[in-house]
């Protein structure tokens, strides 16, 4: 970021990109539909469940493919997780990010590390899990996973109270973030935010909800949204959105049925969707993930496009910016939750 | 609901070009094509009067040698089947958020695709496509009229070229630099280089 200074007022404020920027658009329009699944792992290395399931959901929307009925439980099950790691992640480098360093990213770790435990044993990855198949999931659970995140669930309300005790009633902490850029719901959607910063400036839109992808209309669960808009409702959205994934947990893990996990009539190698063109997203934990296709009947996609949210929410970081101090600028930034090798892809 | 929305665009600019694209894949996603010159009002018709106040992805297509068979049912529209000279697209994908509908697929295509082609930049409509646009103009080298700061996003300022259109080369290393390895080789060739 090149910024411009007066005293320890932002008047100027320019994101420079590029610097991970690796052209995925480009290598996934030179290889077969399956070949970009792992790559999407690497967009938002934080939460790459998610990336997979948007990927597939835009594959299977152009191709017409059906998911079987234990998979789309499974896939929910997963996204809800990733979103629970990715928001204690969140809460632990926000805290960082304000000097707090150690403790809450400690704290938030510890969680997040036994989720990514989760994954290892299923996926046999932490991270590049590359899990999703068009169709599908690639295998089923090894047996007692589902008991064992079962009783995980049980436990995460009492890590978030932990983390909401520390945040609620620390001074320090809402001296820094009570009221420090606030953003109206109306500029926040003419510039494109979406998901958690979208709801904390009080619009109600979540995509798991409007679009009902998956088996999303299933399941009860409600849409925080924060009054303000500032760095503190778009700070503890991600608290409260976490508790509603406990909830949907609790919900599928209960409700899963047994059955295949894999539509079998599917080729994975050597796919090839009918032509036509497909604009496909979900509510990813950092916002609107959404996979642009165009087939044209070949092995490769003709255009393929990733809408990143952790981009697109930065539109309006320099408006956000200007006025505050310097030492909020790592606040606000941090607030919006982005990931780099989303933003560059 | 979003068939009543290309009809009304139609109604609206009788007496231009505006063509409605019916997607041949599963997916149902239709498109409206829309010439450049009224691309800007249809945007302000389609947020002001229409409510689509969010446009969620802008991206750009680069057609070599015209459209690909087979994508879109058009009959009427010959010179989209495979015309001799490409073109390069942009495609908005645009949503409502009070009335919870979309998506809403505008394109609007440029004549040619050499000479720094140029088309009306939506930016002053949507915020949100200010970065998008920013990277359709680096990668694929379509210049946005009325965009507030048309410069590259992703790749740095002196780099030539688009490196999403179809026919551009990779270069094979983009950080050459010279080490004594060749030299080496070149020498064991010769007499003085060898050690026996």
């Amino acid at each position: 970021m090149n910024v411009t200074l007066e005293g320890e007022t932002v008047v100027a404020l320019k994101p420079v990109f590029g610097y991970l920027h690796r052209n995925h658009e480009k290598l996934a329009e030179g290889m077969s539909y399956l070949g970009s699944m792992p790559y999407t792992d690497r967009l938002d290395y934080i939460c790459p469940l998610t990336n997979n399931w948007a990927y597939a959901l835009a594959v299977e929307k152009l191709a017409g493919i059906e998911v079987p009925e234990r998979a789309e439980y499974l896939r929910v099950i997963l996204a809800e997780l990733t979103r629970i790691q990715n928001h204690a992640a969140f809460l632990g480098f926000v805290l960082g990010d304000m000097g707090a360093w150690g403790t809450a990213l400690m704290y938030a770790f510890r969680e997040r590390e036994r989720i990514l435990d989760f994954f290892e044993e299923l996926t046999g990855a932490r991270m590049m899990v590359n899990f999703m198949r068009f169709g599908g999931c690639r295998w089923d659970t090894p047996a007692g996973w589902l008991e064992e995140v079962r009783k995980f669930v049980k436990g995460v309300p009492n890590f978030l109270d932990e983390m909401e005790k520390l945040l609620v009633e620390n001074e320090i902490l809402l001296a820094r973030l009570v009221g420090v850029a606030p953003l109206s719901g109306k500029r926040a959607i003419e510039g494109g935010l979406s998901g958690p910063p979208l709801r904390a400036s009080g619009v109600d839109y979540d995509i798991r909800k409007v679009d009902a992808y998956g088996i999303y209309s299933r399941f009860r669960f409600r849409i925080p949204r924060g009054e303000y808009g500032d760095c503190y409702d778009r700070f503890m959205i991600r608290i409260h959105e976490a508790r509603e994934s406990v909830e949907i947990l609790k919900q599928a893990l209960d409700e899963i049925p047994e059955g295949p996990v894999l539509n079998p009539k599917i080729k994975q190698r050597g796919f090839r969707p009918p032509p036509g063109e497909v604009y496909a997203r979900l509510e990813a934990p950092k916002g609107e993930l959404g996979f642009h296709i165009i087939s044209d009947g070949t092995d490769r996609p003709y255009r393929y496009r990733v809408r990143p949210p952790s981009l697109i929410n930065l539109t309006l970081l320099e408006e956000m910016c200007i006025g505050a101090k310097i030492a909020d600028v790592m606040v606000i930034l941090g607030s919006i939750d982005i990931v780099l090798g989303e933003v560059d892809r | 609901m979003t068939d009543q929305v290309f009809k009304s665009i139609i109604e609206k600019y009788p007496d231009k070009d505006i063509r409605f694209l019916e997607n041949s894949s599963p997916s149902g996603q239709h498109s409206l094509l829309v010439p450049p010159e009224i691309a800007v009002d249809v945007a302000y018709f389609l947020r002001d009067c229409l409510g689509f106040d969010y446009c969620s992805n802008v991206t750009g297509v680069d057609w070599i040698n015209g459209v690909k068979k087979g994508i879109w049912k058009s009959d009427s529209n010959e010179e989209i089947d495979g015309g001799k000279s490409g073109f390069l697209e942009v495609v908005y994908h645009l949503y409502s958020v009070q009335k919870k509908v979309g998506p809403l697929i505008l394109r609007v295509r440029t004549k040619t695709r050499e000479d720094r082609p140029e088309l009306p930049s939506l930016t002053p409509v949507w915020k949100s496509a200010e970065f998008q646009e920013r990277e359709v103009f680096d990668l694929f080298g379509i210049w946005f009229g009325g965009h507030p700061d048309m410069r590259r996003l992703l790749m740095w300022e002196e780099f030539e070229g688009h490196p999403m259109r179809k026919d551009y080369i990779p270069p094979d290393d983009y950080e050459y630099e010279p080490t004594p390895h060749g030299q080496i080789l070149e020498r064991i060739k010769t007499k003085a280089g060898k050690t026996e």
